[in-house]
């Protein structure tokens, strides 16, 4: 494995763990950009599943040196298209949030709240 | 013959894109679902008929052979949960036109939504490789987070959010062991794998399978991974609670059986497999014996039976995955009808909360059968499709899984008596009692009445109930089909060879 290779690899390590860890804050638009940065972090990992780099993977290109793999490219392309879409999706998601309840924090579920507080009061 | 396997998910995509080009009227929008789906139930029946006659059938999309190409497969179990499938959409369209209440006020959003949903269903019942398997549940997940937030209330933001967050993080997963799967063994195509992962050292096999576990574990909601479930889907309007219910999980329990018998089989019970599933069933119903609100119930419920289906394919026998596919489809009827009677009973008495819904069964004594008929059948009772299919399981769980197999057939057994509990629960407080004082009053009331009156949403539910009998009248025949599908499942050359050698044996 490359010097570059392993670069990659620690990278999505970095990606995946920041991601994460942001997915789990309150606000909206934390989750929001983990989730960006989760996508980013898979999209690197498929790159990577490729194996070495190489030339364009184009016919004919004239050129003797290997061509990198395709389909892992091709697969990334497509992720990305749907990651694109789902992060404008969730942006307006939040926005709506903000003008529903004037701030973009995650609430904790009412219904869960009343269930448990039930349960206490039996007791 | 080979353009019918497109045909379900191409169908519905052409609909989905009318439907948009005409979205301001409602009328015709109505027409347009109902034909679509009308068609894609048609076409799922004439692929269920090719495939009795020829087994296996696959399709190279493009021309280009097998593992290079698009491929999407018909087998016996796709083509069984693609008619069933098929058939609860359908009855849930016409639903919300014979309703015209809610969905009327936005159908610019909600056919087009809902037609691509259908799309994506029939597309994870076909898809032949992983990579199409990904694609598929974001086409169903993303018209899923559309139709989820249609309406939007202060709770139907905050569920949306949950809902596709989680979802989100399932899908991102998903991409991952794609990748992770394509760089151990260079291909996703489902039946070139088949062959490969066997030669994958042991620890690589063994985490490839949990990944897969945990990205459908989460999309199907396997305790521990239910948690959002109960909050995100009881929010929706409740018709397209009834899909979600009837159909997401399902996809994603479909997905595992298939992944896990293809790429991961084995020939002992997975006991990882069989603890979850033990745990699915108890904390799923004791969920729902705790709660109040009707959807949050029933959401239990779901999670609770998604642990039979789990079961059986822990269990790794034909009779095991046998049993599970039967469940499949009578879970897929049951569940969509007792949701939709749950909107009824919210039409009636403009409540959903348990403590205060009452009255029941003096008012509508028709809606109470509607109820009762789908309720004894989830929980097990002789002779509705729920017992034919709890007793497939059982046979199966005492037959081959040894002890730890014979424990959580006890399990099972347990959890169909509390669902029975917790469904005799439903029916003494919201039929049987007297209505309590200050009920019809809540804030949570339904926003519009049904403009057509109720009796276009009875019939269509009562049509439901009639299916969810038909399964019974059908058992011989359907359980003979699921063994079939089981045995093609643990055999997998008939599906190898009909996507990697065009049908004949290599």
């Amino acid at each position: 494995m490359t010097g570059a290779a392993i670069s990659l690899v620690i990278a999505v390590g970095v990606l995946f763990a920041v991601g994460f860890d942001l997915l789990l804050q309150r606000s909206l638009i934390r989750v929001v950009v983990g989730f960006v940065l989760l996508g980013h972090g898979a999209n690197l990992a498929l790159l990577l599943a490729g194996g070495a780099g190489g030339r364009a993977p184009l016919l004919g290109g004239g050129d003797d040196r290997p061509a990198a793999d395709p389909l892992p490219q091709a697969m990334a392309l497509t992720a990305i298209v749907i990651t694109f879409g789902v992060t404008a999706f969730l942006l307006a998601l939040a926005y709506r949030s903000v003008l529903m309840q004037d701030d973009d924090e995650v609430r904790d579920d009412l219904e869960d709240r009343r269930v448990g507080r039930d349960r206490e009061d039996e007791e | 013959m080979n353009v019918l396997v497109p045909l379900p998910f191409v169908l519905p995509l052409l609909g989905a894109a009318l439907a948009l080009a005409m979205r301001n009227h409602g009328r015709a929008l109505r027409v347009l679902g109902t034909v679509f789906l009308i068609g894609v139930v048609g076409s799922t029946a004439a692929l269920l008929h090719a495939v009795a006659r020829d087994g296996v059938v696959a399709v190279q999309v493009s021309g280009l052979p097998a593992p290079l190409g698009i491929t999407l497969v018909a087998d016996r179990l796709s083509a069984l949960l693609l008619v069933v499938s098929g058939v609860v959409l359908l009855a849930i369209m016409l639903y919300a036109a014979g309703e015209g209440g809610l969905s009327a006020e936005e159908p610019g959003v909600f056919y087009p939504a809902y037609l691509t949903l259908t799309a994506g269903v029939c597309l994870v019942f076909l898809a032949g490789d992983l990579f199409n398997l990904f694609v598929a549940f974001e086409v169903m997940l993303a018209s899923s987070y559309v139709l989820l937030t249609l309406t939007p209330t202060r709770e139907r933001m905050q569920a949306g959010m949950t809902y596709t967050v989680v979802s989100l993080t399932s899908s991102i997963l998903f991409l991952t062991a794609v990748g992770l799967a394509y760089a151990a063994t260079g291909t996703v195509n489902l039946a070139d794998l088949s062959g490969r992962t066997a030669e994958l050292p042991p620890g690589t096999r063994s985490a490839l399978g949990l990944l897969f576990l945990v990205v459908f574990g989460i999309k199907a909601a396997v305790v521990p991974m239910h948690l959002w479930l109960p909050d995100s889907y009881p929010a929706a309007l409740t018709k397209i609670t009834a899909v979600f219910a009837a159909l997401l999980t399902k996809a994603a329990v479909y997905s595992l059986i298939r992944v896990q018998t293809l790429l991961f089989p084995r020939d002992d019970a997975s006991m990882p497999m069989l603890a979850l599933a033990a745990a699915t069933m108890i904390v799923g119903t004791l969920g729902a014996l705790a709660q109040d609100d009707l959807h949050r119930v029933l959401s239990f419920v779901l999670v609770a039976h998604i642990g039979y289906m789990l079961f059986g394919l822990a269990l790794f026998t034909v009779a095991g995955l046998a049993g599970a596919i039967l469940y499949l489809v009578h879970h897929i009827v049951v569940q969509a009808t007792l949701f939709l009677v749950s909107d009824i009973m919210q039409i009636e008495t403009g409540e959903k909360s348990l403590r205060r819904l009452g009255g029941l069964a003096g008012g509508s004594a028709f809606t109470a059968v509607l109820f009762l008929i789908p309720a004894l059948s989830v929980s097990g009772i002789p002779p509705l499709s729920g017992f034919v299919a709890k007793l497939a399981l059982f046979q199966a769980g005492i037959g081959a899984g040894g002890a730890w197999g014979r424990a959580v057939t006890g399990v099972a057994a347990l959890t169909g008596l509390l669902t029975l509990m917790a469904m005799t629960r439903v029916w003494t407080l919201a039929f049987w009692r007297p209505r309590p004082p200050g009920s019809g009053a809540s804030p949570e009331v339904r926003e519009v009445a049904p403009r057509h009156g109720l009796r276009p949403i009875r019939t269509v539910t009562a049509a439901m109930v009639g299916s969810g009998l038909m399964l019974v009248v059908l058992a011989g025949p359907l359980s003979a089909w699921s063994r079939d599908a089981a045995q093609s499942l643990a055999d997998r050359t008939a599906y190898r060879n009909a996507v990697l050698h065009g049908g004949e044996a290599p």
